[in-house]
């Protein structure tokens, strides 16, 4: 084996999947748990091939289950830890998300996203999970949710995901569709010093002075991990800021669920990023995210050529919601396209948000992203009325 | 002088977050016993502390993460074992116990502790056996006796319940032993030699539920059954785990697995270290 | 420009590993853009195989293949399923030996390479895809053909480079005697 190195600097011809591997590499993800499922099976593979070289740790778990609970466990021992699964697995891996949130613990989930609902599509790509990302584990809380559109992304969003995860100490989740995951595309890789990393933020006070769930003035506290001595209690119960079980108290509760939520909201203006296309002058706006932007793009080149102004908002952060940047884009366009790979999700915060510009909805699913000429009509039709 | 006054004056109390106290478990509860014997096994090896990590799961013997003074988790339910993997996995100085009940280790989290002890993970896996659900109110779970009352067999159990031992021994784990409540000292042994030991190691604790389980079969009080835990424990070292037999009649206990297998650890640092040759 | 590629056939013949190579010489070795997909029913071997490649000299934004400039067909049920996607005019290379029957009226340019057995004389039936690459490579005159050969270098085990160079070369002398005829 030559390549013993963590960034594989260089230009490749790499597989969406593979590329999110390379990029948690890149970011310093030292702890892999995962099962095997299609078509995310490929960051498995190649996790258990490279971390050892990485000196990083792999393990195949017994379920998805197991592999949510490990990363939790392997964050709080110190690693950048991440997972990987698709549609079924994610179901399974609600529960320890939810643990993920209660607990703040930075980790990264990769949901490569099958048809559905149930084993469903398992080799056909869709985004049929953006809401149960969202909503999936009980109780209210926030997360952060990148979608890639390009193998590049897959490299670039890894990173991305693990720098949030590090920061807001949340869960942070790329959220791809099968199609990109199995994509094969050119990836250029940076050199190590080009690729900027976060790591965590460290108690800077002795173990007697520590509270564990104290935040700072950014709502996220400092993070202290086992065997650091500090010796830290940590709990999926609600809890006080010494992080002890605290479960008679409203107050506590409404303090640690609120600033749970809080710690992502307020700072959303820095996790959000949209790509725009075209939008100065547009009548018609497309937003998109994932695969269907990329023919979104295509439809709203098509369109300009009809002499149809039309635009694109792709939105690389699906959580938290861009609602700031789907409003301002509803006050000057006459009408908005959103075409997804399911049943209408995305396109529900799209319509509370825009109040009153009518939004047109396009559903594909199935496996097969939406042709140019699918979404070109769309335009057509919303443009005419 | 004040209760907690009282309490620092304990030798034992600098392994416990005092604060805590009093803890919530009811009077005449196995759980209590438990955790004395692990802090006394603590303290007899002379742990760091600071390098310990104590993970329990869901259940009234959950909450002895949150009583023990180290980094600790007191996970979803069922998921201690999981969890604790990728804790030792990820950082294998540390020496990590498991401690939870009956139902979090056996039924919801049933998956994890056989597949942990196949893979040989370092860990001492502790089991408060109260033959029930206490917590939730006394619902039977995988290890209730068949004809025990339970609010949820409310004409008596008609499962078969598992043998954690046998189970334990053919799934894989190098060290296994049960004991009762009334062993505290042997107890106490066995959580040092596990302690020390590599691999997967797995204590059965025999607890009573007086106030829940007890109660419904008409077992007594805690000290009734700590006399019948007298009468009926017999100490069969070295006995074949299929055949240590929990009944109304007797209950086997003793150290009943007690070998030599490479850990998960172990084999991955011989594979790195083949990787880094290369 | 932006060419659409489609190679057809069946699980094990290196359908996958061909739009690979192609994709790789484009946008590594060369300075191009490309993409590939690929589509395959479950099972391991022996299925319905399909491999997609986009060559582009912009940045490709539908990254999906919806008429091929070009197909490749290296089993019956590729040609009978594809070959009506085939743009008006465009490229069909064949192997004439998985493919019997060919459809006279067709409005496109269809090369007959004989893959696998030229592969066969070379000893390794296996190396069938690498000889289409060749006669693709000369027919099209798409790709560089140090980009190919890096590509392959790159793409097969080391201890198949030599064969999998005379394979392409094989195709290649081949390809080129077709545009002569």
């Amino acid at each position: 084996m030559t390549m013993h190195r963590e960034v594989l600097t260089g230009k490749h011809l790499m597989q969406g999947d593979i590329a999110c591997a390379e990029g948690a590499i890149a970011a310093g993800c030292k702890f892999f748990a995962g099962y095997p499922i299609t078509p995310a099976t490929e960051i498995t593979e190649r996790m258990a091939r490279r971390m050892i070289e990485v000196d990083g740790m792999f393990v195949q778990m017994e379920d998805e289950l197991a592999s949510m609970a490990a990363i939790i466990g392997a964050s709080w021992a110190g690693a950048k830890a991440m997972t990987a699964t698709s549609g079924p697995g994610f179901s399974l891996m609600q529960e320890n998300i939810g643990l993920a949130v209660m607990t703040e613990t930075p980790c990264v989930v990769v949901n490569i996203m099958r048809g559905a609902p149930s084993t469903g599509l398992p080799t056909e790509g869709a985004q049929q999970d953006v809401m149960q990302c969202k909503w999936g584990s009980h109780g209210d809380y926030e997360i952060i949710a990148l979608a890639p559109a390009s193998v590049q992304e897959m490299f670039d969003l890894t990173i991305e995901c693990f720098n949030f995860a590090e920061t807001y100490r949340a869960p942070t989740f790329l959220l791809a569709d099968g199609f990109t995951g199995h994509l094969w595309e050119r990836v250029v890789i940076p050199s190590r010093e080009e690729i900027k990393t976060v790591e965590r933020k460290k108690p800077i006070v002795p173990a007697d002075k520590y509270v564990p769930f104290k935040p700072d003035e950014d709502l996220v506290p400092p993070m202290a991990c086992f065997g650091e001595g500090y010796r830290v209690h940590v709990t999926g119960l609600t809890h006080d800021e010494l992080g002890y079980p605290k479960t008679t108290d409203p107050k506590i509760q409404h303090e640690l669920v609120n600033r749970l939520c809080e710690k992502i909201r307020k700072n959303s203006d820095k996790i959000i990023r949209t790509y725009k296309f075209m939008l100065e002058d547009a009548d018609v706006a497309v937003i998109a995210y994932g695969i269907p932007s990329r023919s979104s793009l295509n439809a709203v080149k098509r369109a300009r050529e009809a002499g149809i102004k039309a635009g694109l908002l792709r939105l690389i952060t699906v959580w938290p919601f861009p609602e700031k940047q789907v409003e301002e884009l509803s006050n000057h366009v006459k009408a908005i396209v959103v075409p997804e790979m399911n049943c209408g999700q995305v396109v529900r915060e799209v319509e509370r948000v825009a109040k009153e510009t009518p939004v047109h909805f396009s559903s594909k699913i199935g496996g097969e992203p939406h042709s140019p000429s699918e979404i070109f009509e769309v335009i057509r039709r919303a443009a005419k009325a | 002088m004040t209760v907690l006054q009282e309490f620092e004056k304990h030798p034992l109390a600098k392994y416990l977050r005092l604060e805590r106290f009093p803890h919530i478990w009811c009077e005449g509860c196995g759980d209590g016993i438990i955790l004395n014997c692990f802090v006394k096994a603590l303290d007899d090896l002379g742990i760091n502390m600071d390098k310990l990590v104590v993970v329990s799961g869901i259940g009234c013997i959950g909450r002895i993460a949150g009583y023990i003074k180290c980094d600790s988790f007191h996970t979803t339910h069922g998921r201690p074992i999981a969890l604790a993997t990728g804790i030792k996995l990820a950082n294998p100085k540390l020496t990590i116990a498991v401690i939870s009940g009956d139902g979090d280790l056996f039924a919801i989290g049933g998956n994890h502790f056989i597949h942990a002890a196949r893979r040989n993970v370092d860990m001492t896996v502790i089991c408060s056996n109260n033959f029930n659900y206490g917590m939730t109110g006394g619902q039977f779970g995988p290890t209730t006796p068949l004809d025990s009352y339970t609010t949820t067999t409310p004409y008596g159990n008609i499962e078969h319940p598992f043998n954690l031992v046998h189970l334990a021994a053919a799934a894989g784990a190098v060290y296994v032993a049960r004991w009762t409540a009334l062993h505290v000292k042997r107890l106490t042994e066995s959580i040092k030699k596990a302690l020390q030991k590599k691999g997967f190691k797995f204590i059965e604790v025999i607890s009573p539920c007086p106030e829940i389980y007890g109660r419904r079969n008409k077992l007594g009080k805690a000290i009734d059954t700590m006399k019948r835990y007298r009468q009926i424990c017999e100490i069969r070292h070295g006995y074949d785990p299929a055949k240590a037999e929990i009944t109304i009649e007797k209950i086997i206990v003793g150290e009943f697995i007690d070998i030599e297998k490479p850990t998960y650890g172990e084999l991955l640092q011989k594979q790195f270290l083949t990787i880094q040759k290369r | 420009m932006r060419v659409e590629i489609r190679i057809g056939g069946f699980g094990g013949q290196g359908i996958i590993r061909t739009g690979l190579i192609l994709a790789t010489a484009s946008c590594v070795y060369g300075d191009k853009n490309a993409i590939q997909t690929a589509s395959y029913g479950p099972e391991s071997r022996g299925g319905r195989c399909r491999s997609e490649v986009i060559i582009s000299d912009e940045d490709i934004d539908f990254p999906k293949v919806e008429h091929p400039d070009i197909l490749v067909a290296m089993s019956k049920e590729a040609y009978l399923q594809y070959v009506d996607d085939l743009k008006e005019n465009g490229i069909l290379i064949v192997d004439p030996d998985l493919v019997p029957n060919k459809r006279e009226n067709l409005k496109v340019r269809m090369y007959e390479v004989p893959a696998t057995k030229i592969a066969e004389g070379l000893g390794k039936k296996i190396v069938a895809n690498v000889v289409m690459i060749g006669a693709f490579a000369a027919i099209t005159n798409l790709f560089g053909l140090e980009h190919l050969k890096e590509s392959i270098r790159h793409n097969v085990p080391k201890a198949f480079i030599k064969l999998n160079l005379t394979a392409f070369e094989k195709g290649y002398e081949y390809g080129k005697s077709l545009l002569k005829s």
